[in-house]
């Protein structure tokens, strides 16, 4: 068994159960963290949801004037942005968090105040890209912030400085998490656990954070070269003073694309856990669903210009990206059949999670088809700024990414919060879900060809598109129907008593063969991994399933002490921005107090009493 | 009690905190990346003076300007900036066997090294401004200042770093079991370094 230094027994006390807010505010948990990171973004998701409705009921007859355009672009703006950094990247951050360490059988994360320090900075990131609203200069200029409409001459107000600085504290907040979860995955696996004997979950997480890790600092530099632009005089992107605004797209897309895997891989890594465990077989082609996530990071560094086809790009270029987009196709059609190798034969069970890891693939095949149609520049000259686009991406980003998220909402609600979610409820969930995005969504195929142009608050009449907006807008009802059914569903849950069994989907993993909830050091003993699907294997030579583990005190176990520094530190990057945007008020003083409390907040975490991160111990000792 | 957190052993046997700078590192190669395209892309599409390596007519006097870039001054701080990575070595080494003048010593020519850096990239700034060149002027001051001026944040930023294992090590705390916290720094010494090695040309030697 492993004898690793955290089992070495001590006069250590049992672990009480911490409650109140100010545990949340210090905890260092990563399980904690977890739960934070997902109530926050699900929160996001329903603001960002509540606009796309607005957009919708705007969009219900011809030539509304229900909302003005000028809030209709900060809608479209902000609809994009939100569901974007704040809904999906941290639904996955909530899983990385909660299930990376259970998964490789790990008492935390490698750094688990960083992580504390992430979750606050992009809590502040999320409230600061908001706070426009407010202002009543909510961001317009859409998720990609197209130069020169961001210039000072076109966007004289706060709107853009408010998306600017707000995806910059975002971007701290994604990079810090992904050298935490990076250094978690390649150091902290339980003996045994080879990166080959990773769940895949693990493994398109880990390829996540290397996109993260090599895509965020290219969109910095873009979103620093704009404030400088905006607040310093530059003209990196105003052709008057010699700059190039196409060099926006570029180093946007740069991004952009590894942003489209990296809101992808890890739903994929959700219905490579959800579909084994509902069929009853080991996932099909492990090594090929390794490889080929590994393929679509590095192609997706390589299509950035597809997003540019109409900006004549001249043919050698555009010959380039129309063949490297195409390439994705294949990395991604092996995922998509391995998942029914996975399926076929199987004894398939299905539950709540299993209907939406299957509603995902069948989405997600109707959104990779339209996505290699515009891999060709002529289709896409055709396509490109027309719903035909908005069709394309939410059948990914939707229909893939959250379809995939819920299946992994429902799959681990048990193992978070010791509650199984309703059944009954659930498939309703999903029918209504599956029903309202497909009449949201399948009709701007048809509209977008016809020619209607994505972030125009209305059409006229003539055109002939109502009928078809006004299914789409139905649809959008039924689908904000379905997520308060689910939040009934929650809501019910939450008043049930507390007896979801450590395994109720006979799970591979090991996050099945702890108690649900987890106790605060996850594992009584770190497990030893001597194969892939371990539990399953340990299951087999038990003879059937394991006993209910039996709830161990922790006595003995260090677990790292709470900290409040981090969450001072995240105000210091926060405050930065801040005062950078108010410095033609403020003058340098703003971002002088946010450098200090900055550096006062990290110095303190730095030389915290009671961590050891100062300290290298000797191996000797033990 | 609270050294244990760390005498867990990893997976790869190397230290999480190594690993995190190393992983940093890799994602700040991305950032200057993107940095030294843009002075790249923005290289010959300035519309008026100064430039770095023309003679330019100055549009209010019509007087013929020299080009503004001084290679000489950035040499010396190119080269003191190279030695301070040996520097850094030599420092690490004293920390790791333990002798307390080596550390202090060589940590101390580090530190000058990158102090005389960031003094000679302030008076170089200073010296531009004063002749003309600034952010607004022309792309290529914005993309000068801004690759020139980051890597000099990153150099500035590392001298805080190095300050403060300088006040530990006068403190006595910089043992042998804790030289990984100098070591730490010096790879993200040698990393600013490195960067720079490749800004010098780009900038001071390429025409």
């Amino acid at each position: 068994m492993a004898t690793t230094a955290l089992d070495q027994p001590h006069a250590h006390a049992a672990h009480a159960e911490k409650t109140g807010l100010w545990s949340w505010i210090t905890t260092v948990d990563h399980k904690r963290i977890g739960i934070l990171y997902g109530a926050t973004a699900f929160f996001f998701f329903l603001l960002g949801g509540l606009e796309a409705l607005i957009i919708r009921i705007q969009l219900a007859r011809p030539d509304n004037n229900f909302i003005s355009p000028e809030t209709y672009n900060q809608l479209f703006t902000m609809h994009g942005t939100t569901m974007i950094f704040l809904a999906i990247m941290p639904l996955s951050s909530m899983l990385f968090n909660y299930l990376i360490p259970l998964q490789i059988g790990a008492r935390d994360v490698a750094f688990p105040r960083l992580n504390a320090f992430s979750y606050w900075v992009f809590l502040l990131g999320g409230l600061f890209l908001n706070a426009g609203f407010l202002f009543g200069a909510a961001p317009d200029t859409g998720w990609y912030g197209y130069a020169n409409l961001t210039s000072r001459q076109f966007s004289p107000g706060h709107n853009v400085d408010f998306w600017n600085m707000g995806l910059q504290v975002l971007g701290v907040a994604s990079l810090a998490a992904a050298v935490n979860f990076f250094v978690t995955i390649v150091n902290m696996r339980a003996p045994g656990m080879t990166m080959m004997r990773m769940p895949m979950f693990v493994w398109m997480s880990f390829i996540t954070q290397v996109l993260l890790l090599l895509a965020f600092p290219v969109i910095a530099v873009a979103l620093i070269l704009l404030m400088f632009d905006r607040f310093f005089g530059t003209h990196y992107f105003i052709p008057a003073g010699g700059g190039d605004p196409l060099l926006w797209q570029h180093f946007f897309w740069v991004f952009g694309h590894p942003e489209v895997y990296i809101l992808i891989l890890p739903a994929f890594g959700v219905v490579s856990e959800v579909l084994p465990a509902f069929s009853r077989k080991p996932l099909f082609g492990y090594a090929a669903m390794v490889f080929s996530g590994v393929f679509i990071a590095f192609l997706g560094f390589g299509v950035w210009s597809h997003h540019m086809f109409t900006t004549g790009m001249g043919p050698i270029a555009d010959t380039f990206f129309s063949l490297s987009t195409m390439l994705i196709a294949i990395p991604t059609g092996v995922k998509i059949f391995n998942w029914l190798g996975t399926m076929w034969f199987g004894s398939l069970q299905f539950r709540t999670p299993m209907y939406f890891a299957v509603g995902f693939i069948a989405m997600f095949i109707i959104g990779g088809l339209s996505g290699v149609m515009h891999s060709s520049p002529p289709a896409d000259l055709q396509q490109n700024d027309t719903y035909f686009i908005v069709a394309h991406f939410h059948y990914v980003l939707f229909g893939g990414s959250i379809f995939a998220l819920t299946a992994g909402a429902y799959y681990w609600w048990p193992k978070m919060f010791g509650r199984m979610l309703d059944e009954g409820l659930g498939k309703v969930h999903f029918w209504l879900m599956l029903l309202g995005f497909n009449l949201t969504f399948f009709p701007m195929h048809f509209v977008g060809l016809n020619g209607m142009p994505r972030r125009t608050y209305t059409y006229p009449a003539e055109l002939g598109f109502t009928l078809l907006n006004q299914i789409e807008t139905v649809g959008s009802l039924l689908l904000g129907l379905s997520f308060l059914v689910f939040l009934i569903n929650i809501f019910r849950t939450s008043r049930k008593p507390r007896n979801a069994p450590a395994d109720p989907w006979n799970g591979a993993t090991l996050e099945w063969a702890i108690p649900s909830p987890p106790p605060e050091w996850n594992f009584d003993r770190l497990p030893v991994v001597d194969g892939r699907d371990p539990l399953w294997e340990e299951k087999r030579k038990n003879g059937g399933r394991l006993p209910e583990p039996v709830a161990g005190t922790g006595a003995g176990i260090h677990l790292p002490n709470p900290s409040y520094w981090p969450a001072v530190t995240a105000v210091g990057v926060a405050a930065l921005f801040v005062g950078i945007m108010m410095s033609p008020k403020w003058g340098p003083w703003g971002i002088v107090v946010s450098v200090a409390l900055l550096f006062f907040g990290l110095y303190s975490w730095l030389f915290e009493k009671g961590y050891s991160e100062f300290r290298t111990p000797s191996h000797g000792g033990h | 009690m609270t050294d244990h957190a760390h005498a867990l052993e990893t997976s790869t046997g190397l230290d999480s905190r190594k690993l995190a700078i190393w992983t940093f590192i890799g994602s700040e190669c991305m950032f200057f990346a993107t940095l030294i395209s843009n002075y790249l892309v923005h290289k010959g599409k300035s519309l008026v003076g100064p430039f770095a390596h023309e003679a330019w007519t100055d549009p209010a006097t019509g007087q013929v300007m020299e080009p503004i870039i001084e290679i000489p001054l950035v040499t010396v701080g190119t080269a003191l900036l190279l030695f301070s990575s040996l520097f850094i070595v030599l420092a690490l080494y004293g920390a790791q066997k333990g002798n307390r003048k080596m550390l202090l010593g060589w940590l101390a020519a580090t530190l000058f090294c990158g102090m005389f850096f960031v003094g000679m990239q302030v008076y170089e700034f200073t010296h531009f401004v004063h002749k003309g060149l600034t952010l607004s002027r022309n792309m290529f001051g914005a993309s000068f200042f801004i690759l020139t001026g980051f890597h000099g944040t990153h150099v500035t930023i590392g001298v805080i770093w190095l300050l403060t294992m300088f006040v530990l090590a006068l403190k006595g705390k910089l043992t042998p079991n804790r030289s990984l916290n100098l070591e730490m720094a010096a790879l993200y010494w040698h990393f600013v370094d490195v960067v720079w090695v490749v800004i010098f040309p780009v900038v001071y030697l390429i025409r």
